[in-house]
């Protein structure tokens, strides 16, 4: 009995010892240098293999960065400037430091304000319904609502809105990969900079016909008026072919251009709702007026009281 | 037994309604909107500008490059805009609008043009004046008709096929122009294999067409060197490849063309066209279509001027019918859904077809049983199931492997599955990124 046990002992003991020389001789014989900064690079990355640098995935961006020797147009956009900068400090090259940005959805089209006035029934996805005609609206340059974008969001950051039928982008949980830029075939999505709490005001629509046209097939298209371009002190609107683009460089989210709209399709992000600053400016007006009014009116308060009761109703 | 491709096709229900009806001419319409893209290749450039007064058939669209094609007035008028309008591709491309003046008078009278059998133009004068006349395939895929004639290369043609085969279901405008124009067509015949020596030709009609293939029997009696061929009644018969594996059993090699293997094939159409070109010096400035649809008041076949909106047809042959769900330019396999009424006639418009509610409706699409009837349909031999498969996982390379390009479109598979797979629409898709691959590749 007690033989029977040492003998499996002494042959287990013996193989597992025969199979520990032939790893080591084999792991030094065919031992593959790789240079150790790889792995510390690739630790530092957010291995979310998104594909935003233009490489396949993390671990290949990381070879990249350490073996080319100018790093400068290379950047990880979800990692961002933090990543970069460390990845800089143990490579000890430079590295650009860009602006973060977030992806925003240049059409506002939803269901109310662009009637469909055609039906499609083939596939759901906007690769293939954009192959075959210019979709369900007479809208040809907004968003086809089959959700591609949705579906290549690695980071969950997008959802179909269910009541509008156009996607929905959640900026904090944007990394600005670009999937999503990629996979539009209508090339609605635009990575624009985050600005200072993720304040942006850009034209939601992507509408090249005359206004007239554009208005017909969406309420909130841009017709082309030009008043934003007008209005801009910076000259960070430009018009071409009946559509305005502000130039993120150039604006200083004035919002001025906001005001001026008169289809409402500049759309502003993230400020302050607007309560806070219209009431400021009608005070400013007004109360100057009420101040000068309100001595003279204090004889005639009849007057005051009937009136009130008509604005009332 | 009669002739017929061996792989593949299938027969859905014909429904040629507008067979017996003879081929009326379409009033003059108000306003023309002719699109400057009305061919395969590059568009034409527009040489008139707003305000012009055009002449019919005065060129207003010149030739851009080399597969591309001229497109003439079809009214005597005043371009009023050059607009962007919907076509039947479903995006807005650019117009020649045109209004007709009132005067006008540019209907033809057929007994103007009585048959003119003697061909008296040297071989260069035939091809130059179709490459001037603006002629492309009118089959449908309106491929410039000059580019198939230049023969450059050491390819010696010695057939030459006559496409009279019309597989698509409803669409009659071929079947008609046979039996009204039979002798002209045969002359349009004589003028091709003169101008490019070939010595064969043959005519290939379905044998549902049995009145058609007895009128052109009769007419060609008149130049021995010219055949009628008999086909059995399958789709898609009518594509080239499948028309020149059934009548004279050659096979066009993957990638290549028909003159690859000596053939050149023309739609009837087009030679009717060729004719009235060459013997008249008319460009290609109208066309038959079929108007058609089973709730249709007065189903017709018409001559239309090219660029006539689509409700003027319709109006004519009765109005949209009540319960109308789907308007579709062409036949009901290759032909595609239009927008709205206003897009225009163009040179690749062989029928509209009105269908309603419940023939429009797709079913939803359920998973692949793995039946391999789209195997069995296939036309062209290949695997519509796999490149489906691999179109949506995006597996672009292997699908390249799979010759995804040879698909000719037909949609056989689309028709036969019994899940409702919308196979055709993500072959279609992958053929589009892999043909941008390979030209990336380039």
């Amino acid at each position: 009995m007690s033989i029977s046990i040492l003998y499996s002992v002494f042959l287990l003991t013996s193989l597992g010892a025969i199979a520990a020389i032939i790893l080591y001789v084999v792991s030094k014989k065919f031992y593959v240098y790789e240079d150790p900064l790889i792995a510390r690079v690739d630790d530092i990355l957010p291995a979310a293999n998104c594909g935003g640098c233009g490489s396949p995935g993390c671990k290949a961006f990381a070879e990249k960065l350490v073996t080319s020797e100018d790093i400068s147009d290379l950047f990880c956009p979800v990692g961002g400037n933090e990543v970069m900068k460390q990845v800089a400090e143990i490579l000890g090259k430079e590295v650009a430091e860009k602006d973060p940005t977030v992806a925003v959805l240049r059409c506002q089209g939803g269901c109310d304000v662009r009637p469909k006035t055609t039906e499609y029934q083939g596939p759901r996805s906007c690769a293939i319904s954009s192959l075959i005609y210019s979709g369900e609206t007479d809208c040809q340059y907004g968003c086809l609502g089959d959700g591609d974008c949705v579906e290549v969001c690695d980071f969950d950051a997008m959802y179909m809105d269910e009541e509008t039928g156009l996607p929905v982008i959640i900026t904090d949980k944007c990394t600005s990969c670009g999937a999503c830029v990629k996979a539009c075939p209508r090339d609605i999505i635009e990575m624009r900079p985050r600005n200072k709490r993720d304040l942006k005001v850009f034209v939601g629509c992507l509408n090249l016909d005359k206004g007239g046209i554009a208005k017909k097939a969406c309420d909130v298209a841009c017709i082309g008026c030009s008043k934003c371009e007008d209005i801009c002190p910076k000259d960070a609107v430009v018009m071409k072919d009946n559509l305005a683009y502000i130039d993120p460089e150039l604006c200083t989210l004035c919002r001025k251009c906001v005001d001026v709209c008169p289809t409402h399709s500049i759309i502003e992000t993230n400020f302050p709702p607007k309560k806070v600053k219209t009431p400021k400016k009608e005070k400013s007006k007004e109360e100057p007026v009420l101040v000068k009014k309100q001595q003279p009116v204090v004889e005639i308060k009849v007057k005051v009281e009937s009136e009130n009761p008509s604005s009332n109703a | 037994m009669l002739k017929t491709f061996p792989k593949g096709g299938i027969h859905p229900a014909e429904n040629k309604i507008t067979a017996s009806k003879a081929i009326k001419r379409m009033p003059v319409p108000k306003v023309v909107y002719v699109p400057i893209a009305q061919h395969i290749g590059i568009p034409s450039e527009i040489v008139v500008d707003r305000k012009d007064k055009v002449q019919k058939g005065q060129v207003i669209a010149k030739s851009s490059g080399f597969v591309s094609s001229n497109i003439h007035s079809p009214v005597a008028g005043t371009v009023t805009k050059l607009d962007m309008i919907v076509d039947s591709s479903g995006y807005k491309k650019q117009c020649i609008v045109i209004r007709t003046d009132q005067k006008d008078e540019s209907n033809f009278e057929d007994a103007a043009y009585p048959l003119k059998k003697d061909i008296t133009m040297g071989q260069k004068d035939i091809l130059k004046h179709i490459s001037d006349s603006g002629i492309v395939g009118l089959g449908g895929a309106t491929f410039p008709s000059h580019v198939k004639l230049d023969l450059k290369n050491d390819n010696k043609v010695d057939y030459l096929l006559i496409n009279g085969v019309e597989c698509e279901p409803y669409l009659t405008a071929d079947h008609r122009l046979m039996l009204e124009k039979a002798d002209e067509i045969i002359v349009g015949i004589q003028i091709l294999m003169h101008a490019l020596h070939i010595n064969k030709a043959v005519i290939g009609i379905e044998n549902n067409k049995k009145d058609a293939i007895k009128v052109l029997k009769t007419a060609s009696q008149v130049d021995k060197r010219i055949k009628v061929a008999a086909l059995q009644v399958k789709y898609p018969q009518g594509s080239e490849k499948q028309l020149i594996k059934a009548i004279i059993n050659r096979e066009v090699p993957k990638g290549g063309l028909p003159m690859d293997v000596g053939v050149i094939v023309h739609n009837v159409g087009t030679i009717f066209a060729i004719y009235q070109a060459v013997q008249y010096d008319i460009p290609l400035m109208e066309r038959v279509v079929t108007v058609t649809g089973k709730n249709l008041d007065t189903p017709s076949n018409f001559w239309v001027k090219i660029g006539t909106p689509i409700k003027d047809l319709v109006e004519e042959a009765g109005g949209v019918p009540k319960g109308t769900r789907k308007l579709v330019n062409g036949g009901p396999m290759m032909g595609k859904a239009i927008k709205n009424t206003d897009v225009p006639v163009t040179k690749g418009t062989s029928g509209i077809l009105i269908i309603s509610e419940e023939e429009a409706s797709r079913q939803a699409s359920k998973n692949c049983i793995r039946c391999s009837n789209c195997v069995f349909v296939c036309p062209m031999g290949l695997e519509p199931h796999l490149l489906m498969t691999l179109t949506e996982k995006g597996m672009y390379e292997q699908a390249s492997t799979e010759d995804i390009m040879t698909c000719i479109e037909c949609g056989s598979c689309s028709y036969v599955c019994p899940s409702h797979r919308p196979l055709l629409d993500y072959i279609r898709f992958g053929k589009n990124i892999v043909k941008k691959l390979q030209t990336a590749k380039n």
